[in-house]
Parts: structure tokens; sequence; C-alpha cells
């Protein structure tokens, strides 16, 4: 896809190279940059958010004393608080963002490609710069970073384990936009059956297995009757949505002690270590399904990039025809990889009914599986990347509730824009290059 | 997916002229398989060539049964149409035992199932019919009703709830058929109504020219909306699903933010609503105040003609349809491309902006966060329903708004959830994408020749049996 440069639209002539597809299914997961000129997106793009910055966030900046605690009362050791003019701080950080800006157009001047740390950097320097202008404008400009960190990844939990599901399912050539039921069913079944059976890590168990059947139903009918996967999808979405709600009117309301009382996950702390400031809560204090969290991303990126299994997973992404010949088989590959990003978004649904609320209603996973979708294209199909687009995602999902506590100009519904947001301009390819599987979406027929 | 030993159809040139017709004269199976080489030539467009499994092998099917006596029998049972017929049917069955699964009589009489089968069956029965009965009540005709106003007053609420699936079904299906998937009509509709409202609450303008205004900064906002992810598309190469359903989420926001500022919101409510539309900027109700259903119907049947105009009769229809068959074939033909999917997507937005018009100026007559409803999302599975045609896309609407208006009357007489719908209209959707499924469980699927074609008619018969 990367190697047809004058193509309007990437991804039309795919076929005609295959030997590329090949070798790069073979070699590397990222995308082979030398074909392509170096195109004015990024430095434009960054000069744009730079200038942004530097108005807004800089010139417009409030005068108050942006203040970021970050250490709470129980930890392990004290670290005093972070406190930063929001008049200076926005100056400064937005004239490295302009500096960082001017290194991408002066590369482009001399056709080289921005160094792939550039873009990361200027996002995070964009966040810190916008934290502190968000803070310092507000009534009380104060808060605790520890918290909105621990918050976030509390947030983007589901999020983590619904890219991943993705990640598994359009590495392997099928794309899955039924994340969102996938999530639902998860959340239906753990609620039901830990109700049941008085005990949630059953109800865990359950929720894999409802996410990896509402995958069969995608595998099946994009894989076995070769029916467009996007439809099967987003009708899924709907058939789960209306199967859930319609069982929770009629089976949970009707006895809400016996079918819609899961309990919760305890949360398993570890002593010492979940005393360290900022890290510990993120890391040693969460429940199960937060440590099966961290498990799955680091379990499914070495599965995918340094197993043989992983070799051949993303071989049938990338190029099912090659990969056929070399005597994988690739729809079997195909159905069993679905199946198992369903069971691991199911578990991420699980995280609804039995960590957040320990109760099932309607809708409970609200349009958290398209973010999980956005932050799989954030992250450019890699489970570590999607990991950290997830935690950005969770980061703003948080933000934008601790903003309307502490009152600042900006209005909450701009913060929870912005991921979605984020990721059109991730995907219009202005933010990096965000490159799919070659295979995703195509059905594979032998022949 | 057994062996098939057909040499690869890389890229015909317009797939799209009338499969079946004599084109592909041989086998059934080959429609199936052609589908997916077509959407390995497009890539990421795969709404082109995804089309094509549901529309093309049930007619290339019809077509291939060698003339006898049954051909005319045969072809009238496999056809696409009774494809879709059976489709309903077999969702209607399976919400039907969804709904009977969840009933009270039935569990208690499945206690002593084999004590006295009857009992439980005929409780199943009466539990799925009555929700059935009291959803056609509901929807169609009602006995009780007073004099045939009041008798047939459900179908006009049919009517009324299917305006908004049709425009915006129509402007999901005409990006199908240009090879785009607008997963988006949400979001245009909110746009739509976000600028209708505002032309129809902050300005005063004389009758007639206040609803027309109304009417074009709705359709107005629609394409805008739309036609920013055509350009997306067509500029950077950004997949328009992904853009789309992240603009429908961006529109929502924009719209609960508009509610919550002095401009939009009512003035002394704290509620995010609108004020009222003056009466000039409403559309008139044609049969009489007492009955909710307005011009925007008229306007529904306009728009498919329209469509059908485009699609069939005009240079850009063409156009649209040669780049949802193949885009690299229409641009080797001089088409151009980037163009078509700008002006298709703005199209697209601007029918689903009648929609939000017909909402805001319509049914509702304020501007709330809920004015999309989920009709949005609702025209997608509309569309799939209507095979992406004019008049199908109508006929689905009508069925939908049915199953909608018909929902609230079973809700209230059975207490059977509204979400049944949803299940069975998904279900219907799922069922007619996968022809040899449903064929499969009707036992329709064509008989396995000895002849030559007993390979290929073995496929047929696996991938269908699998069910």
């Amino acid at each position: 896809m990367s190697t047809t440069a004058t193509s309007p639209q990437p991804g039309k002539s795919q076929p005609e190279k295959p030997e590329a597809g090949a070798t790069r299914a073979a070699t590397d997961a990222g995308p082979v940059m030398s074909f392509k000129p170096v195109t004015w997106k990024l430095p434009v793009t960054l000069l744009a958010l730079g200038v942004v910055a530097f108005i807004f966030f800089g010139l417009l900046g409030p005068n108050q004393t942006a203040k970021f605690g970050i250490s709470s009362s129980g930890d392990f050791f004290q670290l005093p608080a972070i406190e930063v003019p929001a008049f200076l701080g926005g100056i400064v950080l937005s004239v490295i963002m302009l500096g960082l800006a001017g290194y991408a157009t002066y590369l482009k001047t001399k056709n080289q490609r921005p160094p792939r740390w550039l873009p990361i950097a200027f996002i995070v320097l964009f966040v810190a710069a916008f934290l502190i202008w968000v803070v310092g404008g507000a009534r009380t400009p104060s808060i605790s970073l520890a918290g909105l960190i621990a918050g976030s990844v509390t947030l983007a939990v589901p999020l983590v384990f619904g890219s991943l599901s993705g990640v598994l399912c359009e590495r392997v050539g099928v794309v899955n936009i039924a994340i969102e039921g996938q999530l639902l069913g998860g959340a239906f079944t753990a609620a039901i059956v830990a109700s049941v059976t008085h005990n949630p890590y059953v109800g865990l168990l359950a929720a894999a297995v409802a996410g990896a059947l509402v995958s069969m139903v995608l595998a099946v009918f994009s894989i076995k009757y070769v029916v467009n996967q996007i439809i099967v999808g987003v009708v899924l979405n709907v058939l789960v949505s209306g199967l859930t709600g319609f069982l929770f009117s009629t089976v949970m309301q009707a006895d809400k002690e016996m079918f819609n009382a899961p309990g919760r996950l305890p949360i398993i702390e570890i002593p010492v270590l979940s005393s360290i400031p900022v890290l510990g809560p993120i890391l040693f204090k969460q429940s199960v399904v937060g440590y099966l969290m961290y498990a799955a991303v680091l379990l499914v990126w070495v599965g995918l990039f340094k197993t043989k299994w992983g070799l051949r997973v993303r071989a049938v992404g990338e190029h099912p025809q090659a990969a056929d010949t070399m005597g994988i088989k690739v729809n079997a590959t195909r159905f069993w990889n679905v199946t198992l990003g369903g069971a691991i978004a199911g578990i991420g649904g699980s995280f609804f009914t039995l960590v957040a609320i320990d109760s099932f209603t309607k809708e409970i996973s609200g349009g958290r599986g398209f973010i999980a979708l956005a932050a799989l294209i954030f992250g450019r199909w890699n489970p570590i990347g999607a990991f950290f687009a997830a935690l950005l995602f969770g980061f703003a999902d948080n933000l934008q509730s601790i903003v309307t506590i502490i009152g600042t100009p900006v209005p909450s519904q701009f913060m929870a824009m912005l991921p979605y947001l984020v990721t059109v301009l991730a995907v219009a390819g202005l933010v990096g290059r965000s490159r799919p599987p070659a295979a995703s979406g195509i059905p594979y027929v032998k022949g | 997916m057994t062996d098939n030993n057909e040499p690869r159809h890389a890229a015909e040139p317009v797939p799209d002229a009338a499969p079946g017709t004599g084109t592909t004269p041989d086998t059934a199976p080959e429609g199936e398989i052609q589908a997916p080489d077509a959407a390995s030539v497009t890539a990421l467009d795969t709404a082109g060539g995804a089309m094509r499994p549901s529309a093309v092998p049930v007619s290339a099917q019809s077509g291939t049964v060698p003339g006898g006596p049954d051909a005319v029998l045969r072809r009238i049972f496999t056809g696409s149409g009774m494809v879709s017929v059976l489709a309903v049917l077999l969702a209607l069955i399976l919400g039907g035992l969804l709904i009977a699964s969840t009933d009270k009589a039935v569990g208690a009489s499945a206690g002593y199932l084999f004590a006295r089968p009857s009992d439980f069956f005929s409780a199943v029965w009466s539990a799925a019919t009555r929700s059935y009965v009291a959803l056609f009540q509901g929807s169609v005709y009602n006995p009780r009703g007073s004099g045939i106003g009041g008798q047939f007053a459900p179908l006009l609420e049919t009517l009324t709830i299917a305006t908004p699936l049709i425009t915006a079904g129509l402007g999901v299906a005409l990006a199908f058929r240009a090879g785009l998937f607008n997963i988006g009509a949400q979001g245009q509709i909110i746009m739509a109504g976000i600028l209708a409202s505002w032309v129809g609450f902050a300005l005063h303008l004389p009758l007639g020219l206040h609803l027309l205004l109304v009417l074009l900064a709705g359709v107005a906002g629609g394409a805008l909306w739309g036609g920013l992810v055509g350009l997306l598309k067509a500029r950077t190469g950004a997949h328009e699903v992904i853009v789309t359903i992240m603009f429908n989420y961006i529109a929502l926001y924009l719209v609960r933010y508009l509610l919550d500022t002095p401009a939009f919101q009512r003035p002394g409510e704290t509620t995010p609503i609108s004020p009222i539309l003056d009466p000039s900027a409403v559309y008139p109700q044609i049969l009489g105040s007492q009955y909710r259903l307005h011009l925007g119907f008229l306007l529904a049947i306009a728009a498919t003609v329209f469509v059908w105009w485009l699609l069939n009769r005009s240079t850009v229809g063409f156009e649209f349809r040669a780049v949802g068959a193949n885009p690299k074939a229409a641009l080797t033909a001089g088409i151009n491309v980037p163009r078509a999917t700008i002006l298709v997507m703005a199209i697209a937005g601007g029918l689903a902006g009648l929609s939000g018009v017909a909402q805001v100026a319509g049914t509702e007559k304020v501007l709330t966060d809920g004015v999309a409803a989920t009709y949005g999302f609702d025209a997608i599975t509309v569309a799939l329903l209507g095979r992406s045609t004019p008049w199908g896309t109508f006929a689905a609407g009508v069925l939908f708004g049915a199953f909608r208006a018909g929902a609230v009357q079973m809700q209230i007489q059975t207490g059977t959830p509204i979400d049944i719908v949803l299940v069975v209209q998904s279900l219907i959707v799922l069922f007619i994408a996968a022809p040899p499924l449903v064929r499969a469980i009707f036992g329709l699927n064509p008989r396995k020749k000895k002849a030559a074609r007993a390979g290929k008619s073995q496929q047929a018969a696996t991938t269908g049996g699998a069910a």
C-alpha cells in the first residue's frame, strides 16, 4: 500500500505488488517507508498545532499557577507537588513545539523523513501544555496528577481489551467493527452468570465465552459466507444491543437479586509496591481484570511479533495467497484469531459489570467499542501502540469529568469530543501514517 | 470454501451490469466466488465488492437453472425476492422464540413439558403470536379504532416513522452504490437538525419562505457533514467507515454543547432543549391535524424518485456506480474518482439531512440531543435490506417504520420490550446477506447435479449446509 505514492487513495493497487507485501509480512510489522516521497502533511499539521498552542496556551494563557499533586497521603514516600506558572509554561512548551515543527519542516526541505519520536514528543508536549492551560484557567487551579493518571488507566481498561481484540482480528485480515457488541455481550454475560453462580470469577470466564461467541458469528458470516465484514460487524452490534436490552428488560428486571447482582471483583493490592507514588496504584493496585490487561497486552505483542504463530497470523493478514502457498490454513487461522479476539474483548466487557459498577444496564458499554477501534487505528495496529492510544483516550475521558469538577472555561463536551477529533486527524494521515494490514477487510477464497 | 478451480476474475470492467442476465451463464457458486475477487482488487473499498455477495449470487443462480418442468418454480423459490421474504420470516420466527422463551406461561408449562407437551407448545405459540398481533395492530390496522380513519391511524403512524428512515436509508444506499460505507447518517441527521432548527426558531420569516429555508439549511448541514467525509477520503485516503463513526460522535457532542449555550437553549429551561420552532417553519400535516403524518413523507417519496433518477438516468449516477464497481477501471475510463467520492458523500449527507429536517420540522418540532434517535444506524439496515436500490430502500424503510411504530403498541399491550425490534431487524439483515444460509435452512439449495458441475454445486452445498 505504501508502494503507490501517486494513487490518491492508497490501498487500491495492493495486488499489483505482491512481493512488497510478502517481504513486509515476513520481515517487519512497521510500514516500509522508503518508497514514498516525504509529504508536507506532518510539518504543516505540526506548525498549525504549534501556532494554535502558542496563541491559546501561551499568549492567551491564564495568569495563575497550575498545581499538580503527585503523591497521595498513603504513599511510600512523599514527593512535592509540581507548580507551574501557567502563562510562562504555555509559552515555553509551545515554543518547543514550534521548534519541533520547524525541525520537521527543515527535514522535509531536505526530503528526509522525520524521526518516529518527533510526532510522539509533540503530542506529549501538546497534552502537557493543554493540561497546564486547563488547570491554570480553573477556579481551583490544582489537581492530583496521580489521581488523574490512575483514573485514566481505570477508564482505559475496556478500551485496551477492545483494541487488542481489534488488533488480533485486523492483523489476520478481518475488520472487527463488532468490538462494541463483544464488550456489551461480555458485560451482560458477566453480570448474569456472576449473579447466578455468586462468583465473579465464573462471570469473568463466562464473559470471555460470550465475547468469543459474538466473534464466532462474525467469523462464520464473514469467512464462511463471505458477507462483507463491515456489514456483519455493524449488524452484530445492533443484534447484541437488542438481545441484551431485551433480556435485561424481561429477565434481569424481573428479579434483580437473582440475575443482576454480580458483586465485584476485589481490588488486589500488592503490599509495599502499591505505595510507590504515581506508578504504584496503576501497576500494583488493580482488579484481576486490570492485571489481565497488562498480561494481555504483553502476550499479544510477544505472540504477534516474536513467535512463529504471530508470523503466520501477520502473513495471513498481509498476503493470504502467499500464506496459503506456504501451507498456512488461511481461513482456519482467521477463524480462531477472530474467536480469540472476541474472548479478549469479552473479558474487557466484564470490567463494566464486575469492576466499575456491580450491575448491568442497557448500553452499558456506551460506544466504547468504537473508541477502542479508534485506539487501534491510532496505535497503528500494534498492541503496545493501541495500549498507549487507549490510555490517551482514557485520559481525555477522565480529564473531562475532572475539568467539570474544578471548573474551567473549556466546555466538557469539547473534552469528550477530543478522542474522536484526534482519531480523524490520525486516519487522515496528519499525525503520521496509519497503515492497516494489507488484506484487512478482504475475504479470502481459495482458487 | 472448498476447492474451486475457476480462474480468478481479477478485474471485471463493469461488473455492476445486470448480473445473471446471460453474463454469467455457468454456475451459481461462481457469483459468490467472484465477489471477493473484485473486492481484493479494490482493497479497502470493499463496500462496492461487498454489496455483490448479497446481490449477485441469487440472481446468478436463477439464471443457471437448466430449462425443465420445475425451472420456473425453482426460480421463484430460489430467487432473491424469495430469499428476502424467507429471511424476514426466519427472523420473525427466531424473534418469536425469544419472546416465548422469556414468557411466564411458557416457563410454567415447561415445568411439566413431558407430562403435557401440548400446553407448552400452545403457550409458546400464544406468547409469540400475541406480541406479533399487537405489533401488527400498532403498525397497520387496528380493528378497535373508530371509523376507517381510526382503524388505519397506525398505518399513518408507520409512514410518519418511516419518513426519516427512508431518506437516511437512501443516503446510505447511494453511498453503498459508489462503494462507500456511510455509517455517518447519525451525525449527518444531527448536523441537519442543528442548522434546520436554528433557522426554524431564531429567524422569523413569512410563511413558505421560512420552511424552504429550514429545509435548505438542514440539507446543507447534512451535505456538509457528509461531504467533509468524502473530502477526507478523496484527499487523504482516510477510511470512510472510521471517519463517519468519529463524525457521529463529534456531531453528538457538538449538539450537546450547543444546547448548553444561550443561542440554542430554551429560555428559562435548565434541560438541554431548544425553543419550539415557529409555526411557519414546520411541515404541514398532510392528512389533518389528528395524524402526525407530515409533508416530509411526500418529500421522502420525491427523494426516492430523485435517487432512482440519479442512479439510473444521469451521468453523475453512472459515474457513482462505476466508481463503486471498480475505482481503478473508473479512473482509467476518465472518471474523476475524487470528485465523485466527494459528491456522492455530499448528496448522501443531504439525503440524511432530509431526515434531520423531518425530525425537527416534522415530528419533534424542537431540537434535543436525541434528535437522530437511532435513525442513522437503522438507516444502514434499511439500505442493506433494500439491497441499495431506491425503491427497495423505500419498502425497507416502511417495513422498519412499521416495526418501530408497532413495537410501541406491543410494549404497551403485551409488555414485550421494544428491543425485540432490534433483534428482528439485525437478524433479517444477517440472513439476507447470506442467501446460502437461508436456502439451506429451508432446504432450497440446488440439488447436487451429478453432471459436470458437481464440484461447484458441492461448494454451494457445503457452505450452506454448515448452518
